[in-house]
């Protein structure tokens, strides 16, 4: 269709357009490169990747997967807090609100929740990929120990939200949960004092989970993950399966 | 061809100096920049356009399970109504599954900071950096104390009667003891035969950790007893 091809030239040629997207069509490569490092959010990538590692079991892109899963329940859960009130009982009508009365609203739900366990399950199998790729060596050591912390989080974020339904599953779960940690020594009474504001889960709880869930730990996750990417980024990339034993140039 | 030798860095405190770098430059090595014959490819569009396309696969596969499958909600939270049994998230059950034979502080403190430490240290231990395969060059002290490790691990597990863990571990002892001289075995074997001891013990882990959350999950009832999973709701 030549007319729409001559409109979406004109338009892409229109100073408004050109202002706000500074380089021509990606039909070049340096209008491919300008794209990539003109980009806020693209410029964590470099202009040109290692071929290897755009295959499959280089990564199974199960990282990608995880963080796949990191935007969705952002977008979901965003959705999910115009319906919520951290209150007893309220939670839990909300709940049914968002069955019976939401529109889309057991859609929402029930995309924010098998987001969540896929989450904990590829952020793990990441782990594992990780782990027999051996690329926590040299110079990505401490960006392993990263990860590990960015699994915990990734399970505290699912332990606190699975409290915020408010049902007897939720209660129960966090209960079981917490009086595992109230055993360890010296610290367990107290850290589960102020984890639950109180010795039994109420609506104490339930407002300091909904404050951790929405606030605290996504900012922590945000944070340690753009640590996370960087450095993947500054230590040349993606790594996949040790094809060469790891070689490091000293630096003294 | 050995490496290059470590390039000198000579740094100093005063602020108006310029940083020199001091390289030793060997006859067979150029000092250009390590040159790669790897192949490389714009990032735009190979790679951002699988990441589009990855991340659509994620939304649609789980707005399916969306519909698919509905989020459980039960009654209201009551506090003096307890469900027999009353289960953690799945990815807690195996640490669930292990107050089942250990005390509460052993099962619910001591072992997953044991595991949290195992897993931090793990870029700092010399022997993940470093280790060939198991049975590389290894004479017959090494099964030995192999045999006793993997002997006294059955053991202690076996003393606490916590079958779950204690099976398997006889079994991976198993399967680590068929990887010697498995070079000449099957390609299972041979497979078998590459694997280091830090890989044994991930493997090891990763096993023990999955049996016990499936247990958890699936195969327990009211008062922890063992029921099949077909037999009871199951809730995630």
């Amino acid at each position: 269709m030549p007319a729409l091809d001559t409109a979406f030239r004109r338009l892409r040629e229109s100073d408004v357009y050109r202002s706000i997207v500074r380089h021509g069509a990606a039909s070049t490569n340096r209008n491919r490169s300008l794209l990539v490092f003109e980009n806020l959010f693209l410029h964590v990538h470099p202009v040109k990747v290692r071929e290897k590692t755009l295959r499959f079991t280089h990564t199974y892109w199960l990282g990608g997967i995880a963080l796949a899963c990191a935007l969705i329940l952002t977008a979901t859960g965003v959705l999910l807090m115009f319906y919520y009130h951290p209150s007893v009982p309220q939670a839990y009508r909300d709940m049914k609100e968002l069955e019976f009365v939401v529109d889309n609203g057991l859609f929402l739900r029930n995309m924010h929740r098998w987001a969540a366990h896929l989450m904990v399950f590829a952020t793990f199998l990441h782990m594992m990929r990780v782990f027999f790729h051996r690329a926590y060596r040299p110079p990505r050591q401490f960006n392993w120990v990263i990860g590990v912390v960015l699994l915990i989080v990734t399970l505290l974020l699912s332990y606190t939200g699975y409290l915020l339904p408010w049902d007897q599953l939720a209660f129960w779960g966090v209960s079981v949960g917490t009086n595992m940690a109230k055993e360890a020594p010296l610290v367990g009474e107290k850290s589960r004092f102020l984890l639950l504001g109180g010795n039994i889960v109420s609506e104490n709880a339930l407002l300091r989970f909904y404050v951790l869930h929405c606030v605290v730990l996504p900012v922590a996750l945000l944070l340690m993950l753009s640590v996370h990417i960087w450095r993947v980024r500054k230590d040349g990339g993606v790594q996949g399966p040790p094809e060469e034993p790891p070689q490091r140039e000293e630096v003294r | 061809m050995s490496p290059l030798p470590p390039l000198d860095l000579i740094e100093s405190a005063d602020p108006l100096a310029t940083p020199r770098r001091v390289a030793l430059v060997r006859p067979d090595r150029r000092p250009a920049v390590r040159t790669t014959d790897e192949k490389y490819v714009m990032t735009f569009p190979n790679l951002i356009v699988r990441e589009v396309i990855l991340f659509q696969l994620v939304v649609v596969g789980l707005a399916l399970a969306a519909i698919a499958f509905d989020a459980p909600l039960e009654g209201i939270a009551n506090p003096l109504e307890t469900p027999n049994p009353a289960k953690a998230p799945w990815y807690f059950l195996g640490l669930q599954e292990l107050l089942h034979y250990f005390p509460p502080v052993v099962a619910g403190v001591l072992m997953p900071t044991l595991v949290i430490v195992a897993l931090v240290v793990i870029p700092y231990a010399r022997i993940n950096q470093t280790a060939g395969p198991l049975w590389a060059g290894a004479g017959p002290r090494r099964a030995l104390a192999l045999a006793a490790a993997t002997g006294a691990v059955v053991a202690l597990f076996g003393v606490f009667q916590c079958w779950p863990i204690a099976v398997p571990t006889a079994g991976i002892a198993l399967a680590m003891f068929a990887a010697r001289r498995g070079e000449q075995g099957g390609a299972f074997r041979r497979l078998l035969a590459k694997v280091t001891l830090p890989e044994w013990i991930m493997i090891w882990f990763a096993v023990v950790a999955t049996i016990l959350t499936v247990i958890g999950t699936f195969f327990r009832g009211p008062g922890w007893s063992f029921v099949w999973p077909w037999s009871h709701p199951l809730a995630f």
